[in-house]
């Protein structure tokens, strides 16, 4: 399909809706407890009247529509909608919190939001009178809402009837609204999760994400009989991506797991074709494998082991491009009848053609796990500013330490001080009222990252890590301390870790275990334990954790070894400022607030005092007294 | 109009006069009398041992009383075995969990659905035509009216034992809705369970109570003071097998006999809040 600078992405949904009609899939949705498939025409119907029920309520050209809740269809045709009736879509996290949503409300000049249920609905009443552009709150969900009456309030189901009736009376007028509009509009405000301040509204045209979909899948071509899960937030532009950019292109089926907790066993009655996931849900499914196989019976264990020995020496054949031997391919289809393709179909993963990773590093050795079972796992490089995606790996041509080859009309290249610049037709036009940051990321049409990185001999970018988060060790070397903690947490028994020692003599680690595996595992050794923060402090736990770090450090060079850490007595939570909503570290953040850990660790005590208070989701707040054990690790 | 006399006559879903219960010389129940009317959320509360459970245990046909009567939708249901009682619309959850572990959460459910199955064990083994068209009518009500009002879908094919204390209480919940009842008596629905899961627990009561579809009537025996007061429509206080008061939240909270009989023992006013 051609590109044009008139395309948008309305006239494209008006003509894959069309064509398709009731005779194609355009989602599913699993809810009580059966797939219910929606085809492209009940689709086009519902956008048309929400579309035109917005327009009835008033909503302009280049007004803002946001979007909150989970993924379900709704979620999707509201966008659709809004921009069909020429508004911007924007998309806030569903677990953001009361103030994020406010900022981004506000800031945005947002008229219309969209919201799930009465979780939505609380949220959007608590700040309905701190944004005053905020006019109308839609919901969809009726669960609960029988004693709301607030007067700003309004069903998606009378949306829909006041669409239905300007239809009546203009026939026309959604096929007009379609048919206006050019690429260079704005389809998104996209908001930042920044890692170190507020979040940045990223402005993205309907040019920008169709370009993107269209030059991923020149690499990697999508079929329209391919099925592809939406469980990740919307707010998340890897999701925007999939769904919209490739999605309405070649009109693959969307499928909508039926809660969040049921995603995992959603995705595996599909057996996506596609899958784009951060690293963090790739490190859950390792988990859940290397917990299972902690679990499991002698029998079940050995072959298993067998099984990855053999697919890891097949991936290191096929990563350093040799050919594999006939012998070796009997070995591996062995392995896969017996193992892998158990193993894949209980992850969901029996039919994928490609799987994406990207939005943080990923580690290595998780990276080799996916290709030891014949998964084509591959790094994409990218940001909001760029819709998403610059950078990819071709297929047969895969090193785990890069993140590929720029895809087509994209060029990447490297600043003198090893900045990574892009351009392509994708990159954003600016921040929504922030000329000075605009100013700072796009210069002449290149867009600067902020990353650190290196193109080596074969044309693959290598990414360091985010310019300020680049490290110095003793001996002076740059080091990416992004890179030992996805060592570390390639450990079943570590959810997260913060790795500290820029410009220090040594490094060391902030531990934090996986609540539920070391859980099950004490409850195996009989050690009685009633929270985190005491079965953190185990000096069994520090034993196991010890060994974990032992083996992260195999293979390092001396400096950059972790030489002490600390179990910590909490998990990282977005809530609580630590990690982004996409769950990467905020390490100024973390730097200040757990400055005494930091400080005892570099110290000569092997206790370090705490005494804190923590405030609970529901605004409780309780006292903490611990003292934490530092560890030191022998060579 | 004589719709209001109607009203007045119908208002009454539950009634219970004079009721006594010996266990040798305990006597648990001394002369209580209780009226539900429909619609209400009524709570039971009183200090442990105060005979709370063997009330409830009355009312269910769990116990025969030695005196007393009592009368559901103006029939009195003294001789009625429990089971019966249940056809007539009363169902139950218990202070300890009483589900079947082996079973998974959905067939739980259906157990609970069993009394409005029709079809006999023949026609059921050979599941066809009316017996298959009956199961799916019966599914489709515990998917779109129990398991999403109740958020048990990732849990729907995994066995009750294996799951965590709070869940299970919402299975046995799930149970019971699924009699559709018109009387549900919930006995310490909160025991036992965290913060969230109580806020959740509080929810589903309302709703339950609330929701055009159910607008179940509620007998509730708790423990936790913040919830009764919030949700009840009446609280009923009973202390060794007396009724101190029978009241509003309002009126049961300034009542001195009942700050008397809580006197010294602060821990049951202790809220989870």
């Amino acid at each position: 399909m051609e590109i044009t600078e008139e395309l948008t992405i309305p006239k494209l949904f008006y003509e894959k809706a069309s064509f398709y009609g009731k005779n194609k899939v355009a989602m599913r949705e699993k809810e009580f407890g059966i797939w219910r498939p929606i085809t492209w025409l009940e689709y086009l119907e519902k956008v048309k009247y929400i579309a035109l029920g917005l327009v009835k309520l008033g909503l302009k050209p280049e007004e803002k529509v946001s979007m909150i809740g989970d993924n379900r269809p709704e979620g999707l045709m509201a966008e659709i909608a809004a921009l069909c009736a020429k508004g911007t879509g924007v998309w806030l996290f569903q677990d953001s919190l009361m103030e994020e949503v406010r900022y981004i409300i506000d800031h945005s000049d947002t008229r219309f939001l969209f919201g799930e249920g009465q979780e939505e609905v609380d949220k959007a009443i608590s700040i309905f009178h701190e944004c005053p552009k905020l006019e109308k709150v839609i919901w969809d969900d009726p669960k609960g809402m029988r004693s709301y009456d607030q007067d700003f309030l309004i069903s998606l189901e009378e949306v829909i009837s006041l669409g239905k009736e300007l239809d009546s009376r203009q026939p026309n007028l959604f096929k007009e609204l379609t048919d206006q509009g050019r690429g260079n509009d704005v389809a998104l405000l996209f908001y930042t999760s920044g890692t170190t301040s507020l979040p940045k509204g990223a402005l993205l045209t309907h040019y920008n994400m169709l370009t993107m979909g269209k030059n991923l899948m020149d690499v990697d071509p999508c079929f329209e009989t391919d099925d592809y899960v939406s469980y990740l937030p919307f707010a998340w532009i890897g999701e925007q991506m999939m769904s919209i950019s490739c999605g309405l292109q070649v009109g693959f089926t969307i499928n909508f797991p039926e809660a969040t907790e049921t995603a995992q066993a959603n995705i595996r009655e599909i057996g996506p074709h596609v899958m784009f996931a951060p690293p963090r849900m790739y490190e859950q499914m390792t988990r859940t494998v290397q917990v299972k196989y902690l679990d499991s019976s002698w029998l079940k264990r050995t072959s298993y082991w067998l099984s990855q020995k053999i697919g890891y020496r097949a991936a290191n054949r096929k990563f350093k491009k040799q050919s594999v031997s006939g012998f070796m391919k009997i070995l591996e289809w062995l392995a896969y009848i017996t193992v892998q393709k158990k193993l894949k179909d209980h992850l969901g993963l029996s039919r994928v053609r490609h799987a994406y990773t990207g939005g943080a590093a990923m580690g290595p050795d998780h990276f080799r796990f996916f290709h030891s079972m014949g998964v084509n796992l591959k790094q994409i490089y990218g940001q909001t500013e760029i819709a998403g995606i610059s950078v990819v790996h071709r297929d047969g041509d895969i090193k785990f330490d890069t993140v590929g080859k720029p895809i087509p009309e994209t060029e990447i290249k490297i600043a003198e001080d090893g900045e990574i610049l892009a351009k392509s037709p994708s990159v954003f036009i600016g921040y929504y009222k922030n000329p000075e940051a605009t100013e700072k990321t796009l210069k002449d049409g290149w867009l600067h990252s902020d990353d650190k990185g290196f193109i080596d001999e074969d044309g693959h970018l290598v990414v360091f890590d985010r310019s300020k988060d680049v490290m110095t060790l003793s001996d002076g070397r740059p080091f990416s301390p992004q890179y030992l903690e996805t060592r570390l947490k390639f450990s079943p028994y570590i959810k997260d870790s913060w790795v500290i020692g820029d410009k220090k003599k040594y490094i060391t680690a902030v531990i934090c275990i996986d609540y539920q595996v070391v859980g099950n595992w004490a409850d195996e050794k009989k050690l009685n334990y009633t929270s985190y923060m005491e079965l953190s402090q185990k000096p069994e736990v520090y034993d196991l954790v010890e060994k974990m770090v032992r083996q992260a450090n195999t293979d390092l060079p001396e400096p950059a070894r972790v030489k002490k850490f600390v179990n910590l007595y909490k998990e990282f939570d977005p809530d609580d400022d630590e990690l982004t909503r996409t769950r990467k570290l905020r390490r100024a953040f973390v730097e200040s607030r757990y400055k005494v850990i930091m400080d005892a660790l570099y110290s000569e005590s092997d206790m370090v005092h705490i005494d804190t208070s923590i405030t609970y989701e529901d605004g409780r707040q309780s006292h903490i007294k611990i003292d934490l054990q530092i560890c030191k690790v022998p060579d | 109009m004589g719709e209001i006399n109607m009203k007045n006559a119908t208002d009454v879903l539950l009634e219970i006069e004079d009721l006594h219960m010996s266990f040798g010389k305990v006597r648990a129940l001394q002369g209580i009398d209780l009226k539900i009317r429909k619609g209400e959320i009524h709570s039971v509360i009183g200090p442990n041992g105060a005979g709370k459970t063997v009330m409830m245990n009355c009312i269910n046909g769990l116990y025969s009383p030695q005196k007393g009567t009592i009368t559901f939708e103006g029939q009195q249901i003294n001789r009625l075995k429990p089971y019966q009682r249940a056809g007539l619309g009363m169902a139950r959850t218990f202070q300890k969990v009483e589900v079947f572990g082996g079973l998974t959460v959905l067939d739980n459910i259906r157990l609970g659905r069993h009394l409005h199955y029709k079809s006999g064990i023949l026609s059921g083994s050979l599941y066809w035509g009316k017996t298959s068209k009956e199961e799916i009518k019966h599914r489709s009500f515990i998917e779109e009216q129990i398991i999403d009002l109740l958020e048990i879908q990732h849990i729907r094919h995994k066995p009750v034992g294996m799951l965590p204390y709070g869940l299970q209480k919402r299975v046995e919940l799930a149970r019971a809705l699924a009699l559709e009842p018109k009387l549900l008596i919930l006995d310490e629905p909160l025991a036992g369970l965290n913060l969230e899961e109580v806020e959740d627990m509080a929810r589903f009561i309302l709703d339950i109570n609330e929701e055009e579809r159910w607008q179940v009537t509620c007998l509730l025996v708790e423990h936790d003071m913040g919830v009764v007061m919030d949700l009840s429509d009446n609280v009923f206080v009973l202390n060794f097998g007396n009724m101190i008061i029978d009241g509003t939240p309002a009126e049961v909270q300034n009542h001195p006999e009942v700050i008397k009989a809580y006197l010294g023992e602060e821990d049951l006013y202790a809220t989870r809040r």
